[in-house]
């Protein structure tokens, strides 16, 4: 069995304790909601995009320590950054998440900071979706800027 | 195999349960998930090894000695199952895939033939989903009405109008254990208020057939369903029972090999009771298994099961609030004698999920999530809870090691 230490990092749990970007943004940003039919948790993300550059991104919603600091971090990692960015990103890691098959589109050299710490919930595979809510979720929002 | 003793001891009774003797990393497994699904004793997985090795043939459909013994053995089951819940007789026991199916089966055939546009069906705000969304199918295709029985603040379904929500409903579905809360409903009574008010009767005894006497005829129902591998059964197996002119009056569901007595290139005639609801080839060794479960839970009592279980229900009630007092939130009645040994609980705001895997470091196994119930959920105000629930052959160590490994969540969160 992993150790729960590989799950539960300090930055980890830091991030579930204090979440940054946590509240909501009013229209004209897009809201969008994902949730884990399997236990229930949902989780929102509010994003405001304009000229192609994610000015300011929320979320809300309730969920375990793995999903809510996950998308705590992704906030802080997407806001500045270009709409292009943010997909190379969240592919990034969705693929150290084992989530993407080929590396062929993944930019290795994309550094993800404090987020590799989330690589120990690889080790507990049934996390894995608790870990990627908030990103599929955000992909959702952005595809909503685009409409 | 335990005898008819009711000196009922659970420390013995696990011995029964091989995979319960198992240790992960050198820990003993602390197995408190049952009303999710139960594990088996060595007489269930004895017999279905036994009837492959030495017995496997087809039922019902050839004429040599061994398929012969063979369908003489599943029909055994199906009077072991008819008499473990006092059926009339072994015509009323359907074969299902699963309880879910069941209740599929019932909306489906009965639903079907019987429900129109406005017509009202009852159900409670503490149904499983299999309770709920095949009405919710039948109402989108006939729109039928459905109505909810409320609960009251200490978890119990609030009865005080009841006359008036029956009023003018051709069925009233419910639960006799809700699998969140633990709550065991008045089924005796729910059904005599139906009758009265002329809707059928159904019983979703899921959670209550594995854990308490079960007496179909003394509840008055119409219908009743639930799952084999709950009750130390294998799973891909469910069981319908229904009153047998009922079920006469009933449509098929499914349709096939077994369910008809004469196909034509125009038309069909149904065979028989049980036949006409069991299209193709059943789960014939797991009947067979399920024949050994009733034969077991039979032998130790299913009187002592429930004593075992109203006094298990008493030592984690008081165990727990004395260790965590605030700390731990329990959903469910506090009476011993009104609940089965299903704890939903939250514990000092830790997820469930996050709860779920800290007490997996201890083996301990309990269910974390939304348990099939998401509109109770949403009632008693949580996305998800833990879950621990106990059987037979659950001890009060096993509570105690619940309680540790509580406090060993506390060390990380």
């Amino acid at each position: 069995m992993p150790g729960i230490e590989d799950l539960y990092r300090e930055i980890i749990l830091d991030h579930y304790r204090t979440p940054r970007n946590r509240g909501e943004l009013p229209p004209p940003a897009v809201s969008c909601e994902g949730n884990n039919p399997l236990c229930g948790d949902d989780i929102c993300i509010y994003l405001d995009v304009a000229d192609g550059v994610v000015r300011d991104v929320k979320f809300s919603g309730q969920g375990c320590s793995i999903s809510q600091s996950s998308t705590s971090m992704m906030t802080v990692a997407v806001k500045g950054k270009t709409v292009a960015e943010v997909q190379a990103f969240v592919r990034r890691f969705k693929h150290m998440m084992t989530l993407t098959e080929g590396d062929d589109e993944v930019d290795q050299s994309i550094n993800l900071g404090d987020i590799e710490a989330l690589q120990g919930v690889v080790k507990f595979p049934v996390r894995i979706k608790c870990a990627t809510l908030g990103w599929n979720t955000l992909l959702e929002a952005l595809k909503e800027t685009q409409n | 195999m335990v005898g008819t003793n009711t000196a009922f001891d659970s420390a013995v009774i696990r011995r029964d349960f091989p995979l319960l003797a198992k240790e992960i990393d050198g820990k003993p497994l602390v197995y408190l998930d049952s009303a999710n699904t139960s594990q088996k004793p060595n007489i269930v997985i004895d017999t279905m090894a036994k009837f492959m090795r030495e017995s496997y043939a087809p039922i019902n459909r050839s004429a040599y000695t061994l398929a012969a013994n063979a369908t003489e053995l599943f029909e055994n089951a199906r009077n072991a199952v008819a008499k473990f819940i006092n059926s009339n007789n072994s015509r009323e026991i359907i074969f299902t895939k699963n309880a879910t199916e069941a209740l599929n089966l019932i909306v489906n055939s009965w639903g079907r033939a019987n429900l129109q546009r406005g017509d009202v069906v009852l159900l409670t705000h503490m149904e499983h989903h299999a309770n709920i969304v095949p009405w919710q199918m039948l109402q989108q295709e006939r729109g039928i009405e459905l109505r909810w029985v409320p609960l009251t603040s200490d978890f119990q379904l609030d009865l005080s109008s009841l006359e008036s929500l029956l009023t003018g409903v051709k069925v009233f579905s419910f639960t006799s254990m809700s699998n969140v809360l633990g709550t065991i409903n008045p089924v005796e009574k729910l059904c005599a208020a139906a009758h009265a008010a002329g809707a059928l009767a159904i019983v979703d005894a899921c959670q209550s057939v594995p854990h308490a006497p079960t007496d179909v005829q003394a509840w008055g129902a119409d219908f009743a369903m639930f799952s084999s591998h709950k009750m130390c059964g294998p799973s891909g197996l469910g069981v319908l029972w229904g009153r047998e002119e009922i079920l006469q009056a009933m449509p098929p569901y499914l349709g096939g090999g077994n369910m008809i007595s004469e196909v034509r290139l125009d038309g069909f005639t149904c065979a028989e009771l049980p036949a006409k609801f069991e299209a193709g080839t059943p789960a014939i060794a797991e009947v067979v298994g399920l024949g050994a479960a009733v034969e077991y839970l039979s032998s130790v009592g299913m009187a002592n099961i429930r004593q075992h279980e109203i006094a298990t229900s008493s030592y984690v009630l008081e165990m727990l609030t004395s260790r965590f007092g605030d700390d731990i939130t329990i959903h469910g009645p506090r009476n011993p004698e009104l609940r089965g040994a299903t704890f939903s609980f939250a514990f000092r705001g830790i997820h469930p999920h996050d709860l779920s895997q800290v007490l997996d470091q201890s083996n301990v196994c309990v269910r974390a999530g939304h348990h099939c119930a998401k509109p109770l959920m949403k009632i008693i105000g949580a996305n998800a809870t833990a879950r621990a629930s106990f059987y037979l052959y659950n001890t009060t160590a096993d509570a105690d090691a619940l309680a540790d490994a509580l406090d060993s969540a506390s060390d990380i969160f």
